[in-house]
């Protein structure tokens, strides 16, 4: 791990209207650790995950990424020619509903190839061998790499998001929700999924779940919201074991056997 | 036609048209709005070309109009009339070499262009990521930011189902190594006439109330990959009249028992040759 | 010699917010020390606090007060009461081995992989920490189609060899063993503790819990007394 947090949020806010949707948060990520932000719906997860991939911008708070240089850059200050390109190369959004990350109409091999040709690659065969081996690596055969997504399970869509997402090998990826809208029997694959690209590519992640069985089995370190606030945060096994807040009390109580 | 101002447009129009013009000069392949004006034409007929050449002619001008290279064509002819008619003093021609403004739909003449030819071209959709993004306001972003990896998503899908860069008209293009333009639906054999050519390039798009320039001598670049280079297609054939083995070739039905020929589709450039061969005889 | 775990003043207690936030005291003024290659074991009756102070020397639970230091093996220490998250997690990576009670089982990772993880963690190649954890498995009598099976549908006594195999695959300075043995034939027993003396040999220090008392009376060189507080205040 090198010497500094990849990403530092320091008493980021937004407010819409009267509510506080994120209300003075500050957190720090290390280069390749997991850190889960989980809370009920409404919490301001969702939001402050926008906020820290410069999605959105907070009325109040900086948010800065420490590039593979060194250098600090603040995320809302470096304009979007800048934050587009970090959003292609070293950064990476999974989204819940894998209609908002994949084109839906584009073949699986166009799909993870996109981020690889907006980075410069023109050999088509490098591609499509880059593509194929992504598709094997999220378990999609690769004899369906010039099938569209459409024609796709919401497993298999979700896992070529991941494909398109990490094929760049980003440094940084903000996943919301990634077994959201699955099965439970198709979330476990998924989350195992996860789990091992996440440490083998040694990425950072900020996963925001309402899931206490995910975030137990993929985060190094768990932020708890509530009302746009931390209440709690620490070490996975301990905020979950030892919980000291009385909302995650409720939270850890309410799940089974998490 | 009396009672208009020269070349139909009023003045204050045409210098509103130049100013955009050389704005779009200044920033090769960029798409600059204008404010479009009905014309006596219907849309579709040319009428972003029109306004281009209307704004650029002078009476001392020579003025060339071609529809899928044919002088000959309907649309052309009509053109031609209207400017003949609306520009007194104007010349026109179907020899290109005479020309001083050629304006075109769908095709590049054969013959080379030189320095102080304006080529215009009619274009009916000027966004080249049209059918890949139809938010108008996220293309100009896209445009902006130089992030036109979704072209090249393109490109891949049309190897991935045909086995080749596909486009055999409209091929995108790459103007100045930084905005990608559409080169109007001209055949993919003209795209390479479009680099570094000596003649001033514009396109209207009347429609769509967009301009667009490439300057001589400007890099225009086919997209494609290093694997699967830019191939331009044209007909495996001679021209029936000319004997042309390099020229752009339509191809034409003879009978109804499925006999057929090819032949030049630049006119001009097929009649040039034809005479030229018929003096050696 | 000098300890490898040193532990003075603990006290942890909870509060239980949706029970009327009634608070329970469990340890206070606790202390503990141990020197390499010695084995200590807990005792005391059941609610006493053992498995909260394994828990507190785990980093599961955060101490309310006190100190935990730990000799990591570049000799420097740490305390880990007053450790950051990525703190625990490096030693528990390098100084904190432990074989609980219950295997956690993760969803389709074979057993090989999750005894050879705290080899890869530490930056040792795949296959030599898959071939360590196949040796070390068959040690403990784990058929060998097991090793490529994911844990969740072995028997409790498999999975606790699983578990066992993952705490004692890497030469950690500090075990903690809670219940090593619970669910084990008597042969696997004798492995176990054949384990913790080359641990002790090699000059681990060690905590465990051991219900069973002829295997406490053959590996630990010392018992600790954890009295309940109420009796004891």
């Amino acid at each position: 791990m090198s010497d500094g947090p990849i990403l530092s949020a320091r008493d980021v806010s937004i407010a819409f209207g009267a509510v506080r949707a994120v209300d003075g948060v500050s957190l720090d990520l290390w280069p390749g650790e997991v850190l889960a932000v989980v809370g009920e719906s409404g919490s301001g997860k969702s939001t402050l995950l926008r906020l820290l991939a410069g999605e959105a911008r907070p009325d109040a708070g900086t948010v800065l990424y420490r590039d593979p240089s060194g250098a600090t850059l603040d995320v809302h200050g470096m304009g979007e020619p800048a934050r587009r390109r970090l959003a292609r190369t070293e950064w990476g959004f999974v989204h819940q509903d894998p209609r908002d990350g994949l084109r839906l109409a584009v073949s699986a091999g166009g799909n993870v190839g996109e981020r690889l040709m907006a980075s410069g690659a023109r050999h088509y065969g490098d591609i499509r061998t880059e593509a194929a081996r992504w598709l094997e690596r999220v378990e999609i055969p690769a004899a369906r790499i010039d099938d569209a997504p459409r024609l796709f399970s919401g497993g298999m869509r979700q896992r070529l998001q991941i494909a398109r997402t990490l094929v760049t090998r980003p440094r940084l990826v903000f996943m919301d929700e990634p077994t959201g809208g699955l099965d439970v029997s198709v979330q476990a694959r998924l989350l195992d999924m996860i789990r091992a690209l996440v440490a083998d590519l040694g990425i950072a992640v900020i996963l925001v779940t309402h899931d206490i069985a995910a975030a137990r089995l993929l985060a190094h370190r768990l932020v708890v919201m509530r009302h746009g606030r931390v209440v709690e945060e620490g070490l996975t096994d301990r905020v979950l074991d030892d919980p000291r807040h009385p909302y995650t009390q409720l939270l850890v109580s309410s799940v089974l056997a998490a | 036609m009396s009672g208009y101002n020269f070349a139909y447009l009023d003045e204050a129009t045409k210098r509103m048209i130049r100013r955009a013009l050389l704005k779009a000069v200044a920033v090769p392949g960029h798409q600059v709005p204008f404010g479009s004006r009905e014309m006596p034409l219907p849309y579709g007929w040319g009428t972003g070309g029109i306004q281009v050449t209307a704004s650029v002619i002078g009476a001392d001008d020579t003025l060339k109009v071609i529809d899928q290279g044919a002088d000959d064509t309907t649309n052309a002819v009509s053109i031609r009339r209207f400017f003949a008619r609306v520009a007194p003093g104007l010349r026109t021609t179907e020899r290109t070499a005479e020309a001083t403004v050629i304006q075109t739909r769908h095709r590049i003449p054969e013959t080379p262009l030189r320095e102080g030819q304006v080529l215009v071209y009619q274009v009916p959709q000027p966004e080249p990521l049209f059918r890949l993004e139809p938010r108008r306001a996220e293309t100009r972003r896209l445009h902006a930011l130089a992030d036109y990896g979704l072209m090249q998503v393109k490109l891949y899908e049309d190897i991935a189902r045909h086995g080749r860069v596909g486009s055999s008209y409209d091929h995108p293009v790459m103007v100045n190594g930084r905005y990608l333009m559409s080169p109007s639906p001209i055949p993919s054999f003209d795209n390479p006439k479009m680099h570094r050519s000596a003649a001033l390039q514009l396109f209207g798009a009347g429609r769509e109330r967009r301009l667009y320039a490439v300057p001589p001598y400007t890099e225009v670049r086919s997209l494609d990959f290093e694997d699967h280079p830019f191939v331009p297609l044209r007909a495996n054939g001679r021209c029936s009249l000319c004997g042309a083995g390099d020229s752009y070739l339509d191809e034409v039905v003879t009978d109804d028992r499925g006999g057929r020929i090819f032949v030049c589709s630049d006119t001009d450039f097929c009649t040039q040759r034809q005479t030229m061969r018929e003096a050696a005889e | 010699m000098s300890w490898t775990l040193k532990a003075e003043g603990l006290a942890k207690g909870f509060t239980l917010h949706l029970q009327g936030s009634i608070e329970i005291p469990v340890l206070r003024d606790a202390a503990l020390e141990v020197s390499p290659g010695e084995c200590v074991a807990l005792s005391g009756p059941s609610g006493a606090g053992k498995s909260t102070l394994m828990r507190l020397l785990q980093g599961n639970y955060g101490a309310d007060s006190g100190c935990i230091l730990l000799r990591r093996p570049d000799g420097s220490v740490a305390d880990l009461a007053g450790a950051s998250p990525r703190e625990v997690i490096a030693l528990r990576r390098d100084t904190i081995g432990h074989v609980s009670q219950f295997l956690r089982v993760i969803p389709r990772v074979p057993a090989v992989e999750i005894v050879a993880e705290p080899l890869v963690a530490r930056g040792i190649s795949r296959e030599e920490a898959r071939a360590r954890a196949s040796a070390l498995l068959h040690r403990l009598n784990l058929p060998e189609r097991l090793h490529a099976l994911p844990p969740a549908t072995f028997s409790g006594g498999e999975q606790q060899r699983v578990n066992l195999a993952r705490g004692f695959v890497a030469d950690f300075p500090l075990m903690l063993l809670d219940e090593p043995t619970a669910s084990l034939d008597a042969a696997n027993r004798d492995v176990v503790i054949a384990l913790i003396g080359e641990a002790k040999a090699r000059g681990a220090a060690l905590v465990g819990i051991f219900h069973d008392a002829e295997v406490r009376d053959r590996v630990a060189d010392r018992v600790l007394e954890v009295a309940p507080l109420r009796e004891a205040a």
